[in-house]
């Protein structure tokens, strides 16, 4: 698993007689003792172990929560305030899990576009991002299994929406949505086996998680250079230095201080990143006025809500599906869909502009998918007042005034000669949430199916260091460092 | 400084969390003069103002509204408004004893003879529901289900401030004004002119029929309030040049979450904000005489209220923020001891 050769040496007679039969302490001493680490690291690589964190804290946090909880459609609101008010540490529990889905994500996502910025997915590393973008996924299915199962409002009609969605799948969507909320409704038989998936899937996420450790062992790491290691004797030790004691500390710092930014979250402002509606019990006859998923997923649903157009045979609702599944899918491929061999954006000065461009336009698609797709952001005129009546000749007819007091005239008017007269607002013209949404859509898609495709063939990058030591080396003679 | 940036990156996205809250179309919640005791990393709920909150909650509230979550032991135990160091366990804190027996619960076990017996609540008895169920409840008022109070400042944006804004938030009687409704302006005899107009005979005879079995019924006068005469040191009510009708037996508050559109007769491009509610307006000046002697204004009323809900809404907040002070400084020393050991570790790799 660590892909380099082993330096371990047993010292013991336990340690001997163990190795020579399951060599297990050889393995953890060779991947994360010895391995061999690129030297020039910046805290962005710090990361991995960061999410290795957030996924410990998570299932641990999670089996006690079960432990407490009831899957039941009458007793999981209460059973989660219970949790919170009567079992010891409960709202820690509680806080730390709820918070930490939100944390995960968070770092997850500075991890993703790290490994956008350096080309952390070309050879020899695709398999590595395509385990990546499998845990992604598995992540998103998780956390909206778990966002269900407080039974909250947002649980309940968030859990509409998707499900729905998977209904406009043509021909297999139905059933599929039925097997998937175990009858033809959301109900108990839901949140019961929500409850079972999002038990399993953290371990299938571990799973994979060691896969993409393995697979991370072999090629080894990338760096900011983009430049590979040397494999030869002398190369390999000026290019890299053993995992321990340098990336432990330097990893164990950042794990702190993301730690510190949690803790703030859990123990100061712990429903801030959630919803008050999921507050209130599930009520499957009253809608929440605005239904919006967890923060995390907002980008996709402002993709899911951008398409509002038919293409062909193929509707709005399915074009949207389609679109939100594909943000995602479009990742798998991104190894092949990015012409260019040179890894890191710090020699491709183009491609760096339209990847900041990408990195603003996820973070707008998730403003657009907080707001009302429909509220104005920039409004081109004001809104206008249109009176309908029927005119003299049993025609409809309309007038349009700017005032209300002047329609309000002409309407009372109307009114005193008998005719049904009434007032509507005409909406003005203006640049929509759903307008801005549609655009970086656009953008977003084309950043990997035109862009990365086309700008690999065309660009002139920099040159690259001819090794990590030499840009290590460059790296302090361009900025002297106080002498250390 | 390479440092800075990802936690800004953090905050970032924080940022954008938050823009999910975006309100409908009701007033933003204030807080009242001075804000409140419970804010920020070390405030504290000011228990004097909760306990009178419990107060006013069993003399007004309670009557309508449940609070299931919550037990009466959860008065007297740590962080609670009655915990008494005295008595350890809430069980045997005589004032929480007192306050659960003054209530007649319908027992949750059986007795010798397998029926069911009231008896005075215990103090691990849930708080006394005022309906048996929500059927009940909502036949009571009018078709509307007064909410379940137990984390309603949780359930709510702006929490507190909401609870606060929309108790003491209802406009003053001096606004509205009640009108006899015109016979010709009654929408059955619109109809009627509009049938007539139209020469419909056929029609005509079977509406007028209508028209006259439901005059009776239908209401003769109607409540009207002046939306730009509100007066308001929080908003500015002015802009609203028109007249709101108030439906029978739904009460406007600015504060509450709703649309006001179709009850408005004014310029539908500025539509007041608020809604509509069944609970008309609760407090006023000494609707409770506090044990502690404070005076009982709708200002006083509403801010103990909003606390006693706050503390409610999450017993354990107290605990929650002096472990959050004891964590942080923990790992602050943690992260600063390790930023030595990084540098030290370091000091001979050129990176």
């Amino acid at each position: 698993m660590s892909g380099h050769a082993s330096t371990y040496e047993p010292k013991t007679g336990f340690t001997k007689w163990l190795d020579s039969r399951l060599p297990v302490v050889r393995l953890a001493y060779d991947s994360f003792v010895d391995f061999p680490t690129p030297k020039n690291l910046n805290y962005w690589y710090t990361f991995g172990g960061i999410l290795a964190v957030c996924l410990m804290t998570q299932i641990l946090t999670g089996v006690v929560l079960a432990m407490h909880y009831t899957a039941t459609v009458d007793g999981a609101f209460a059973s989660v305030e219970r949790i919170m008010r009567d079992v010891p540490y409960g709202w820690l529990i509680r806080y730390i899990h709820s918070n930490g889905a939100s944390m995960f994500f968070l770092a997850v996502y500075i991890h993703m576009f790290r490994g956008l910025y350096y080309g952390s997915y070309k050879a020899p590393r695709e398999i590595l991002w395509i385990l990546g973008v499998v845990i992604f996924l598995l992540m998103m299915g998780t956390a909206f299994l778990g966002y269900v199962l407080p039974w909250g409002q947002m649980s309940y009609h968030g859990a509409n929406v998707i499900t729905g969605l998977i209904g406009a799948v043509p021909v297999v969507g139905d059933g599929i949505k039925a097997w998937l909320m175990g009858g033809p409704s959301i109900g108990n038989q839901t949140l019961q086996r929500f409850f079972s998936l999002h038990y399993l899937l953290p371990f299938m996420i571990a799973g994979v998680v060691i896969l993409h450790i393995w697979a991370l062992h072999v090629p080894g790491n990338n760096n900011p250079t983009g430049v590979e290691a040397r494999k030869d004797k002398e190369g390999l030790k000026q290019d890299t230095v053993p995992f321990h004691p340098y990336y432990t500390v330097k990893d164990g710092f950042a794990i702190v201080v993301f730690l510190i930014i949690f803790a703030a979250f859990v123990f100061y402002m712990p429903n801030v990143l959630g919803h008050a509606d999921n507050y209130i019990e599930a009520d499957p006859l009253v809608t929440p006025a605005h239904i919006v998923p967890e923060w995390y997923l907002l980008p996709f649903y402002a993709i899911l809500r951008a398409i509002t157009f038919n293409i062909g045979p193929i509707d709005a609702k399915l074009l949207g599906v389609i679109a939100m599944f594909g943000a995602i899918a479009v990742l798998f491929f991104l190894p092949w869909l990015d012409t260019s061999k040179v890894k890191s954006m710090r020699y491709r000065p183009v491609a760096r502009q339209f990847f900041f461009g990408f990195v603003v336009a996820s973070l707008l698609l998730g403003w657009c998918g907080a707001a009302n797709p429909d509220d104005p952001i920039i409004p081109m005129g004001s809104d206008k007042l249109v009176v309908s009546y029927t005119d003299a000749n049993g025609n409809e007819a309309t007038q349009t005034y700017e005032e209300y007091a002047a329609a309000s005239t002409f309407r009372d008017q109307k009114m005193s000669e008998g005719v049904e007269a009434t007032i509507a607002v005409e909406k003005a013209a203006a640049f929509r949430f759903v307008h801005l949404a549609q655009l970086l859509t656009l953008y977003y898609f084309a950043y990997f199916l035109v862009i990365l495709p086309l700008l690999g063939l065309r660009e002139n990058p920099k040159d690259e260091p001819a090794s990590i030591h030499k840009a290590v080396l460059g790296h302090d003679r361009a900025a002297p460092a106080p002498a250390e | 400084m390479k440092f800075l940036r990802f936690i800004s990156a953090g905050i970032g996205a924080a940022a954008i969390a938050a823009t999910a809250h975006a309100a409908g179309g009701s007033l933003h919640a204030h807080e009242p003069e001075g804000g409140w005791a419970f804010e920020g990393p070390v405030g504290e709920l000011d228990m004097a103002s909760v306990q009178r909150g419990y107060q006013v909650y069993r003399e007004v509230c309670a009557s309508c509204h449940s609070m299931r979550l919550l037990s009466y032991r959860n008065l007297g135990e740590p962080g609670g408004p009655f915990y008494d160091p005295e008595y350890p366990n809430a069980n045997n804190n005589p004032l929480v004893k007192s306050f659960a027996a003054q209530d007649e619960i319908l027992s949750t076990e059986p007795n010798d003879v397998g029926d069911y017996d009231y008896r005075p609540a215990r103090t691990s008895d849930p708080f006394k529901s005022p309906y048996p169920n929500d059927a009940a409840a909502r036949a009571a008022n009018g078709g509307a289900l007064p909410p379940d109070l137990s984390v309603i400042t949780k359930a709510r944006h702006g929490g507190a401030s909401y609870i606060y804004s929309l108790i003491s938030g209802y406009p003053s009687e001096d606004v509205f004004s009640t009108r006899e409704i015109p016979a010709e302006e009654t929408p059955a005899a619109e109809s009627e002119a509009e049938a007539e107009g139209e020469g419909a005979e056929a029609v005509d005879g079977g509406e007028t029929e209508a028209a006259e079995a439901a005059a009776p019924a239908g209401p003769t006068s109607e409540t009207v309030l002046k939306v730009s005469e509100i007066d308001s040191s929080h908003y500015d009510f002015s802009k609203y040049k028109g007249e709101l009708v108030q439906p029978v037996g739904q009460y406007y508050n600015p504060y509450m979450a709703g649309d006001v559109s179709a009850q408005w007769r004014g310029d539908p491009r500025k539509t007041p904000p608020g809604g509509f509610l069944a609970m008309p307006p609760q407090l006023s000046d000494g609707r409770v005489s506090y044990l502690d002697g404070t005076e009982a204004t709708v200002e006083q009323m509403s801010i103990d209220i909003a606390n006693f809900l706050q503390w409610a809404g999450e017993p354990k907040q107290s605990q929650r923020k002096s472990t959050g002070l004891a964590v942080m400084i923990y790992l602050l020393i943690f992260a600063v001891l390790l930023w030595f050991s990084f540098h030290r570790i370091w000091r001979n790799v050129k990176h």
